[in-house]
């Protein structure tokens, strides 16, 4: 417990295990555990779908569901539900996954997976080939190509740029923000391991939440430059 | 003076000068947003979540300053033992 953080390089991994040539590393053992849970979670509450007087996990369910759909709403200003499946993923698997921090304060071994760039990299990726998918699916290839060109042609390089870089800064963000959390909390317990550390639990389950918030919130705004080209002459910015 | 020392001197330069910036500009940002929160309080929650990507935006300058010492910490300086 006391060598913790400051020590150890926190941009390695303790590998486990292998798997013929394939290491396992403890990343991906706990990413697997987050997975679980969460797929176990989804099963059940799907098992014990009702119409009618919905149980207590359903409710729950469609309350976040229903409120992630309006946040879209409000940041595309179309119908969410295309979007939705993607974002909730997204959003719940990076929460349950920051939330292993909580975890992570009392078994050191258990790392949150979101503290390790190979994740939040793999996240990124996903938003990053999402906005070329949502943008050909909903206004066309053509539309789509379009988007680079706008205002002005002359803007080309630096939309690509500007793609490349904030997929960058999507998986930098959320590893930098968690991995900072375990650090902080990893030199603390070193030199005030009772009760201090206990505040800071809290603040990373806050943190936690926000990142996840932000993450999906970005992948939102990212998606939503792709397919709001074609209606922009009709809304022009309202819902905005 | 070795290269380790100097990657440990340079790595919290980097965390104490790149935090400089964010700093200011989250409390800047985070003023504006409560004096627009509290002229037009129907708009707190867009204003809300434009805060908070706004903050995440502006923050994640602090966090490339943070992996650049750590990657000087841990990559860059033992590279030279």
């Amino acid at each position: 417990m006391a060598n913790s953080g400051v020590m150890t390089s926190p941009l390695e991994n303790v590998e486990l295990f292998r798997v013929g040539p394939v290491p396992v590393t403890q990343i991906i053992v706990v990413t697997w555990g987050v997975m679980a849970v969460v797929v176990v979670f989804a099963a059940l509450v799907r098992l014990k779908l009702r119409k009618k007087s919905p149980g207590r996990a359903q409710q729950v369910v469609e309350a976040m569901l229903n409120w992630l759909g309006e946040e879209i709403r409000g940041i595309i200003g179309r119908d969410p539900w295309p979007f939705v499946p993607l974002v909730a993923s997204l959003f719940i698997f990076i929460l349950a996954s920051n939330l292993v921090a909580f975890i992570s304060s009392f078994f050191e071994v258990v790392k949150p997976p979101t503290a390790d760039i190979s994740t939040t990299a793999a996240l990124a990726s996903v938003v990053f080939l999402a906005v070329p998918f949502y943008g050909i699916a909903m206004t066309g290839t053509l539309n789509y190509l379009k988007t680079y060109v706008r205002p002005v042609w002359i803007i080309l390089p630096f939309n690509i740029i500007s793609d490349l870089s904030r997929t960058l800064a999507l998986a930098v963000r959320l590893f930098g923000n968690i991995l900072s959390g375990e650090i902080l909390f990893g030199v603390l317990l070193s030199l005030v391991p009772f009760f201090l550390p206990l505040p800071l639990m809290f603040l990373a389950l806050i943190t936690g939440t926000i990142q996840a918030y932000i993450f999906a919130v970005l992948a939102t705004v990212y998606i939503g430059g792709a397919v709001r080209v074609v209606e922009k002459h009709e809304t022009e910015e309202k819902t905005k | 003076m070795t290269t380790e020392m100097l990657a440990v001197i340079v790595a919290g330069g980097t965390i104490a000068i790149g935090s400089i910036g964010p700093a200011l500009g989250e409390a800047r940002t985070a003023a504006a947003a409560l004096e627009a929160m509290a002229r037009q309080p129907d708009l707190a929650g867009t204003i809300t979540r434009t805060l908070f990507v706004s903050l995440a935006m502006i923050e994640s300058t602090a966090i490339y300053c943070l992996l650049v010492s750590m990657l000087l910490l841990f990559k860059v300086g033992p590279l030279f033992s």
